[in-house]
């Protein structure tokens, strides 16, 4: 069984339509990258996953979305639990204005977790996963605010790895970032999607092609192409994502 | 500079130069008239023989308490509702409703919450002149304030904090209290500090429902006469002009520590967010 599956899944906000009859399966413990221009309705997707689309007013889906053969939106589904398993990274990269530690123990204090040994364990192992560990373990009191955006945004998947998730969803996590930066995240992901499954979007063929998982090719709210990325970056089935990858349009 | 620009930067500066004037002039005056009076044994003794003379011990002490009370009735009632105006609606008909009542109880002249708190707390529910009488009627007047700042204070937080704490398996509850609280704590100080000033000030909606005792207070049943109230008693009636300007004094200069302080912690806000 897939890890996720989205089958003909539809999305809208108020009258207009940004997903269009979505079939689209991520396997357990794969990178999966989403590839496509502004408004291609990659960041709607991640956002249907953790249901963060709830809080828009008038948005409504279609069809349907399983974790795990289940679908996301069934009534019975506690939507907090949802998105522990599904974490999400943002494009912006953002700490809350704790120190340094409480933004990693934000998510596990929230699940309940308070003893301080616990939280300790779980804070180290995040920022170790996350390659931010030996850069801050001499100031996780110190605000987060003073990081710089790569680290930002390294803190923010740590912030995401300490709530234990079964699925990382990553909305464009190195459109602020310089490439040195940028390069440390994607080798930290090559790590990560050994025991995790990880949604990347990018609107960046060049990332696609470097981060060489299997890539989807999102244009106007619909699939256009999916497949690995060596073939697709070198037979590319469909017209209008050779015209992406060579850069005509997007 | 065009002589036009010259002309109205000239007026601009006028119009600045009379508005502090007249505040300077008021305090001013009042300080002055009210110095000689000034004194510890003033502040710390109770008025004899009417307020002719003696302290104002009983006034301090009820309108802190008075002012303490409603602002104790007020804050959770008065941020609670910009929470839920913020957090736990969406823009609609019941929170345009609510929004509207509270903007209307602010343009109620005082005189109107005074009698209101006279015929309702006062008699109706038995609460006779007091204390408790008076907060309440307070604490309906300065809930508007505290709304207002509160709701700007939490607008002011940005929604990716939001975003963040949901998509870590935050509820609503735990992203309130964890950080949109604490981002927005120093703008909501600042308004409960105005309502504050607003209370410590109010004599109109006072004097029907808190009385014009001169003891001290032993309970919050008991009825008090707050600073504003003994001035106006005593100026009007002719007790004691000098006493009258010196309890003037004191609470002019305790509004202005009040002003002071809502101000300090709305720098403290600009220097945080300036200092990233």
């Amino acid at each position: 069984m897939p890890k996720i599956k989205a089958i003909n899944f539809n999305f809208f906000y108020a009258k207009t339509q940004a997903l269009h009859s979505l079939n689209l399966e991520i396997k357990l413990n794969n990178l999966l990258t989403i590839m496509g221009p502004t408004g291609s309705g990659k960041t709607t997707f991640l956002r249907a996953l953790n249901r963060l689309n709830d809080r828009v007013p008038a948005a409504r889906h279609a069809g349907q979305l399983l974790l795990d053969g289940t679908d996301v939106y069934a009534p019975k589904v506690d939507v907090a639990e949802l998105r522990r398993r599904v974490g999400m990274v943002f494009a912006l990269p953002l700490p809350l204005p704790l120190s340094i530690y409480e933004n990693v123990a934000y998510g596990p204090r929230k699940k309940g977790i308070n003893s301080r040994s616990r939280l300790d364990t779980i804070v180290e192992k995040a920022l170790i996963d996350a390659a931010i560990f030996e850069e801050v373990k001499d100031r996780l009191n110190s605000s987060a605010q003073h990081l710089s955006g790569g680290q930002q945004q390294r803190l923010a998947l740590a912030r995401v790895l300490a709530v234990e998730p079964e699925v990382i969803l990553l909305d464009e996590p190195t459109s602020g970032l310089d490439p040195l930066s940028t390069f440390r995240i994607e080798e930290t992901l090559q790590q990560l999607k050994k025991q995790y499954t990880i949604i990347l979007v990018t609107h960046d063929p060049l990332q696609a092609a470097r981060i060489n998982s299997d890539v989807a090719f999102l244009y106007l709210g619909k699939l256009i192409e999916v497949g690995p990325a060596t073939e697709m970056f070198t037979r590319p089935r469909n017209r209008r994502t050779e015209d992406y990858i060579t850069g005509k349009f997007g | 500079m065009p002589r036009e620009d010259k002309i109205m930067l000239f007026l601009i500066r006028l119009a600045a130069a009379i508005a502090v004037s007249v505040l300077l002039f008021i305090v001013g005056y009042i300080i002055i008239q009210g110095l000689p009076t000034l004194s510890l044994r003033f502040l710390l003794s109770s008025p004899t023989d009417m307020g002719r003379g003696g302290g104002i011990l009983p006034g301090i002490i009820g309108t802190l308490t008075l002012t303490l009370v409603s602002i104790l009735i007020a804050t959770p009632l008065g941020v609670g509702t910009a929470i839920f105006l913020t957090e736990y609606t969406r823009e609609g008909m019941f929170a345009n409703l609510v929004r509207f009542g509270t903007e209307s109880l602010a343009g109620i002249p005082s005189i109107i919450f005074g009698l209101f708190g006279f015929l309702f707390f006062v008699i109706r529910l038995n609460m006779g002149w007091s204390i408790l009488s008076g907060a309440l009627t307070l604490a309906s007047m300065i809930l508007p304030t505290i709304v207002r700042t509160s709701e700007e204070a939490i607008r002011t937080v940005p929604d990716a904090y939001r975003e963040i704490s949901f998509a870590l398996g935050a509820s609503r509850w735990q992203t309130v209290t964890a950080i949109v609280l604490p981002t927005a704590g120093p703008g909501i100080v600042t308004g409960i500090i105005l309502g504050l000033g607003r209370a410590v000030g109010e004599t109109a909606a006072v004097i029907f429902t808190a009385g014009s005792s001169l003891r001290i207070p032993r309970s919050v049943l008991d009825p008090v006469r707050t600073l504003p109230v003994h001035f106006y008693i005593l100026a009007r009636e002719g007790i004691s002009l000098n006493n009258a300007y010196g309890t003037a004094a004191v609470l002019l200069i305790a509004i202005l520590l009040i002003n002071l302080s809502a101000y300090l912690v709305m720098h403290r806000i600009s220097i945080r967010n300036g200092g990233g």
